[in-house]
């Protein structure tokens, strides 16, 4: 290893391809990002990664040029293995695989949602929090327990910005999704009056937002007033989500939250939590939005991290796990 | 109501309070306003709870597994009364330690439990450790019923059980799986081999779900 270790790192599981290169002290040397957008509806997967296969090549060169460094500088390639979807996570690890055996480097497996929580903790200085990470395909909330982030409540189906986005469209008012700051479900609750019965699911430490998703654009087709709708979906949808957060809190005994995920962004969603949190006595750090959303420098942060563990793959067994459950993998570098 | 009133936990939802009840040692629970939620929505939510917490408390008694009596319900003032048991959390007995056939013993009985509540149509909602108490005289009863149901679907009795599996997973990984193979076995003295292994597969199947999945939603 080499003095100040350098890390690349590749994310592409899901709508980002990226690369991002960090050293050991953190700092960010270089963030390159391209993004598929579908022209209609959700994400397809097939036609996302051929998008990725097609940019890679100028993503990662410009990467480099940014970080000025050449690959003789790199000591590790770094790669999101899951979880994602299939032909994304395929496209990424194919084109990681490439540049460690090519440049003779060693590749360095990396589970994203461990990606999104230590670059959270790097750009916050959070040490040991709770974790909400709420984003348009998860829905969990986890901490630090006996060498791995144990789940302390998810979602039984679909995720919370993805339970926002498909409400958003069906009920006609996105794309855009985002308006002045709010996501279009915010925007059109804060100027709605009357709360709606709709389903509150929460079972255990976790949660279902189907039947809320349903119920809710029910109530739209039988021609309640759309703000009123949103407000009373989202009040349920954020305080499901804000419920499992506390009984995690008082399970674990944290002292710290970190936010981390798109729908993290949500000023409400946020202030939810910041007032749940204040009673516990209990810090909140968000991750700025910047590096909330998919990124290879998460990656290549998380991938040091475990380079220094002595955690590697040989390229032979470097398969892509889609459901690659975060729990499933060992956390070396937190010390109990 | 009358002699000490003394605050005994502060949970996520709840205050508990151990009372005096015209004599009897009682736990008082009070599910208490989060400022978080719409005012509203905080109070409907939480007299539902109360009351669904002293019905499904009742239900499973009849069903056959030990739940504190229920006292009183004040549905307007979100609390309810129901008999102290004297004993250990299940949650903090395993953190002292205990012997391996005793762990046994204990685990395929918490299944049996499950099998009657859910061979009643109930499913439990927030199988832990810690809402599971063992008496002195060995009566293992089952605590905390705000999220209990009716039902008989095959994908709640999944939900519940895959409930057990995670918070043994999280709270207590280092006997987590045989501790669930155990909930298994008595689980199936219950509901026979059959039923008990369709559930098991529901399980699997549901900690598969996760990213990704709306592409499963079609337009309506
Ligand atoms: N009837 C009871 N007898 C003795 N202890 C109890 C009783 N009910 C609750 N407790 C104690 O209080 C804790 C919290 O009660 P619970 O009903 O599970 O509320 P919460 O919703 O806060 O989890 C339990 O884990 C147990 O330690
Ligand atoms: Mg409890």
């Amino acid at each position: 290893m080499s003095s100040n270790i350098i890390v690349l790192g590749i994310e592409s599981t899901a709508h980002t391809f990226g690369c991002g290169i960090v050293d050991e002290k953190g700092n960010i040397l270089a963030d390159v990002r391209g993004e598929y957008t579908p022209v209609k509806g959700g994400i397809h997967p097939r036609e996302a990664s051929q998008y990725f296969t097609s940019i890679a090549h100028t993503i990662i060169r410009k990467a480099l040029s940014e970080a000025k460094v050449t690959m003789k500088n790199i000591d590790a390639i770094a790669v999101a293995l899951g979880p994602g979807l299939g032909p994304c996570l395929r496209t990424g690890a194919t084109i990681a695989r490439a540049l460690a055996s090519y440049f003779n480097k060693p590749l360095i497996p990396v589970n994203h949602a461990v990606a999104h929580i230590e670059i959270g903790k790097l750009l916050t200085g959070a040490k040991d929090p709770l974790v909400i990470y709420v984003s348009g395909g998860n829905t969990l909330i986890t901490a630090y327990a006996k060498g791995r982030y144990r789940i302390f409540g998810e979602t039984l189906d679909l995720a919370l910005g993805n339970t926002l986005d498909v409400f958003a469209r069906e009920a006609g008012i996105a794309p855009p999704y985002i308006i002045e700051g709010y996501h279009v479900v915010d925007y059109y609750a804060n100027k709605g009056k009357n709360i709606l019965d709709l389903p509150y699911i929460v079972k255990g430490q976790d949660v279902s937002f189907s039947g809320l998703l349903t119920a809710a654009l029910r109530l739209l087709r039988e021609g309640y007033p759309l703000e009123d709708v949103c407000l009373s979906f989202r009040e349920n949808a954020y305080n499901m989500v804000v419920e499992v957060a506390e009984r995690g809190l008082a399970h674990t005994g944290k002292k710290e939250i970190l936010l981390v995920g798109g729908v993290a962004a949500s000023p409400i969603l946020r202030s939810k939590v910041e007032t749940m949190a204040k009673y516990y006595n209990v810090k909140v750090y968000l991750t700025p939005p910047k590096y909330s959303l998919d990124n290879g420098v998460m990656i290549a942060w998380t991938g040091l991290l475990a380079y220094k563990h002595g955690v590697t793959i040989p390229i032979d067994e470097s398969y892509v796990k889609q459901r690659w459950r975060i729990d499933e993998v060992d956390i070396p570098w937190m010390e109990e | 109501m009358d002699g000490g009133v003394k605050l005994i936990r502060i949970g996520a939802e709840a205050y508990l309070y151990l009372i005096d009840f015209f004599g009897i040692k009682a736990i008082l629970k009070k599910r208490i306003p989060k400022d978080y939620r719409h005012p509203e929505f905080d109070i409907k939510l939480r007299r539902r709870r109360t009351i669904n917490e002293a019905r499904m408390l009742y239900y499973s008694r009849k069903a056959g597994v030990p739940t504190p009596l229920v006292l009183d319900v004040d549905v307007d003032e979100t609390y309810l009364i129901i008999e102290y048991i004297d004993g250990i959390v299940l949650r903090d007995l395993i953190n002292q330690g205990v012997n391996s056939k005793l762990l046994e013993n204990i685990f395929v009985h918490v299944g049996e439990l499950i099998g009657r509540l859910h061979s009643s149509g109930i499913v439990h909602g927030d199988l832990t450790t810690s809402n599971m108490i063992l008496q002195n005289n060995n009566t293992l009863y089952f605590i905390d019923f705000g999220l209990a149901e009716k039902s008989s679907e095959l994908e709640d009795q999944g939900v519940d059980l895959h409930l057990m599996l995670r918070s043994l997973e999280s709270t207590h990984p280092e006997i987590a799986y045989k501790a669930f193979n155990c909930v298994l076995k008595g689980y199936a003295k219950v509901m026979g081999k059959e039923h008990t292994l369709k559930v098991k597969n529901k399980v699997k199947e549901i900690r598969m779900r996760g990213r990704y999945v709306e592409e499963r939603r079609k337009r309506t």
